[in-house]
């Protein structure tokens, strides 16, 4: 039997969802983090708990949320209270896993959705601002950021530091007052699936896309990035992934 | 307490709590007064050219967007804007309104950036934009709403968020930590719309409550504008619901549907074909233009809008809504 096909936004959000557990909390964005977390919960994670930055928390995420205030955020939800008690919750250390997105993104995991360009007023480009972003980096335990791969987008310095990752290296985020231990986990990217050296710091390849080598990774990362001995592959999606996010979570194809 | 850092952003409402305390002793009355007016009699009376005023919840959510709309109609000018919007803060963009933003998120959602943000603030049009993350901004209106003039936050540390916005770094008194200070922030005015009210303010929104409650308290004037005005019976039947106290409220304005194109969750569904007229008309200045024309310029009132959107359509939208199936 040959694989089925499948179009990049499909095999993002697939290798996305694959990343989120069963039972804990996940801080879910606009966009392909809700299509993950619906597809994990349709997949193996039946009491993945995702909370919206509005109040809605632990919806069943039936049908699709087109905005992180949506009736949809909390449909059928264990709760639905208001962005103060999100963040707060978040600042108490409850929310396990957090998703972020953004136009720009540095060896530190570092992300810009402020401006591009190197002066911040007026801008070149204005983008949306940090919204939850900022929220999200600096509270949730563990962060994983979905991003297009490309040289303009995995950049040495992002022109503006809008969520904060590991800012500058090892220790840089303690010593800014952020809570210990939290901090980018893995960048699911249109290429690969990437996390954080340890010791550094700084952005590791995990494994490549199906049809993806380490070369072309490098030669779309603008920056040296740590390639260790063994990088796997990522299994394309199944059979199975794609009829439930096709069928299921997207049926409309408002995202796919 | 020791400031370590201070963002280089304009404080460009700054907080002064004794004033705020006077202005809801003599400004804020105690009695039940019928508070029921016009949409154009509201933003009439109480918002100013210069004026700081902020929206709750956000564009295609619970959002006020009859008040917004009038905004726009009497052309209130070089508004300085607390910015958590989608097509709510586009509309005052697309009119060229603005002239200051404390901005945490202006964008499309899933429609991408904002095309009116855009032209505005890349052009300087907009004076001043100072950085918040979207905890910030509401936790500014907590702090209004405790009554104190600054909040401490573990969010914005080390980024540039923090650079560009006014906030300001301390060593903790207490723990030695770092710790970000936010300054209050008080609302000129702020429109707010819900599911019931009655004549007096009292004000009930269902579903997830978004900063009704911490912004409701941090305006000097406060426009409610409701789905439904019902008897103060049916509020006082069911006084836990009420997130809004009569007290804080300066004007109450009838606006079934006004919400649209956004949502109102148990009532009608977002209007996503509407949504998209917007994204697209918006996307140059003669767009932008014709689209201002087509729904606020030319229509007189919120029942011309409505008319303008058709019954059938509306009635699609009510069916439309899942949140309780």
């Amino acid at each position: 039997m040959s694989e089925p096909a499948y179009n990049p936004t499909e095999l993002l959000i697939c290798i996305a969802a694959r990343q989120m557990p069963d039972s804990v909390t996940a801080f879910i964005g606009t966009g392909i983090p809700m299509l993950a977390a619906s597809l994990a919960q349709k997949m193996h994670a039946p009491n993945l708990i995702p909370i919206f930055e509005f109040g809605g928390t632990g919806a069943r995420l039936v049908r699709l949320p087109r905005a992180v205030g949506e009736s949809r955020t909390f449909y059928r939800g264990v709760a639905a209270s208001g962005i103060c008690d999100i963040m707060e919750t978040a600042t108490r250390g409850f929310i396990d896993f957090g998703f972020l997105g953004g136009a720009q993104i540095d060896p530190y995991g570092n992300l810009n959705s402020t401006i591009i360009g190197p002066q911040h007023h007026p801008p070149k480009v204005r983008l949306p601002g940090s919204g939850g972003g900022n929220d999200v980096g600096s509270l949730c335990w563990r962060t994983i950021t979905i991003m297009r791969h490309d040289t303009r987008r995995f950049v040495p310095r992002v022109d503006f530091i809008t969520t904060p990752g590991y800012l500058t290296g090892p220790g840089a985020r303690e010593a800014a007052g952020l809570p210990p231990d939290t901090g980018p986990y893995r960048v699911v990217s249109t290429l690969a699936l990437l996390d954080f050296d340890e010791e550094t710091k700084r952005m590791r390849l995990v494994s490549t896309n199906p049809g993806v080598t380490v070369e072309q990774v490098l030669e779309n990362t603008g920056f040296e990035l740590i390639v260790p001995g063994g990088v796997g592959q990522n299994a394309p999606p199944t059979a199975e992934e794609l009829h439930i996010l096709r069928d299921e979570v997207d049926p409309e194809r408002f995202y796919i | 307490m020791h400031v370590i850092e201070s963002g280089i952003g304009e404080l460009i409402q700054p907080p002064d709590l004794d004033a705020f305390r006077e202005w809801n002793r003599e400004k804020k009355s105690r009695a039940l007064v019928d508070k029921v007016m016009t949409d154009a009699e509201a933003v009439s009376r109480f918002v100013y050219d210069g004026c700081y005023i902020g929206t709750e919840l956000y564009g295609t959510v619970r959002c006020p967007m009859t008040l917004v709309r009038e905004v726009v109609r009497q052309n209130k000018r070089d508004l300085r804007v607390a910015g958590q919007g989608v097509t709510e803060l586009d509309l005052w963009f697309g009119a060229r309104l603005v002239k200051k933003l404390d901005i945490t998120y202006i964008g499309l959602e899933v429609y991408g950036t904002s095309n009116a943000l855009r032209r505005e603030v890349e052009s300087g049009r907009v004076e001043s934009v100072v950085e918040w993350s979207n905890g910030g901004i509401t936790w500014r209106f907590k702090a209004t709403a405790m009554g104190v003039p600054f909040i401490p936050v573990r969010a914005m540390l080390g980024s540039d968020t923090f650079k560009y916005s006014a906030a300001k770094v301390v060593e903790c008194p207490f723990t030695g930590q770092k710790i970000c200070l936010l300054p209050a922030l008080i609302l000129d005015v702020g429109l707010i719309h819900v599911h019931r009210v009655d004549k007096y303010g009292n004000a009930q929104v269902e579903g997830i409550s978004g900063f009704a409650f911490e912004m409701s308290r941090a305006c000097r004037r406060l426009i409610v504008s409701a789905e439904e005005i019902v008897d103060t019976e049916e509020i006082r039947r069911y006084p836990d619901r009420t997130i809004i106290p009569y007290y804080l409220v300066d004007a109450v304005v009838h606006a079934p549907y006004g919400s649209h194109p956004g949502e109102m969750v148990y009532c009608y569904a977002r209007d996503e074909e509407f949504l998209r007229e917007w994204v697209e008309m918006s996307k140059t200045e003669e767009g932008t233009r014709a689209y201002l024309d087509k729904y606020i310029y030319s229509l007189a009132n919120h029942q011309e809008y409505l008319d303008l959107i058709g019954r059938e359509r509306l009635e699609v939208l009510r069916a439309d809504e899942e949140g309780r199936r």
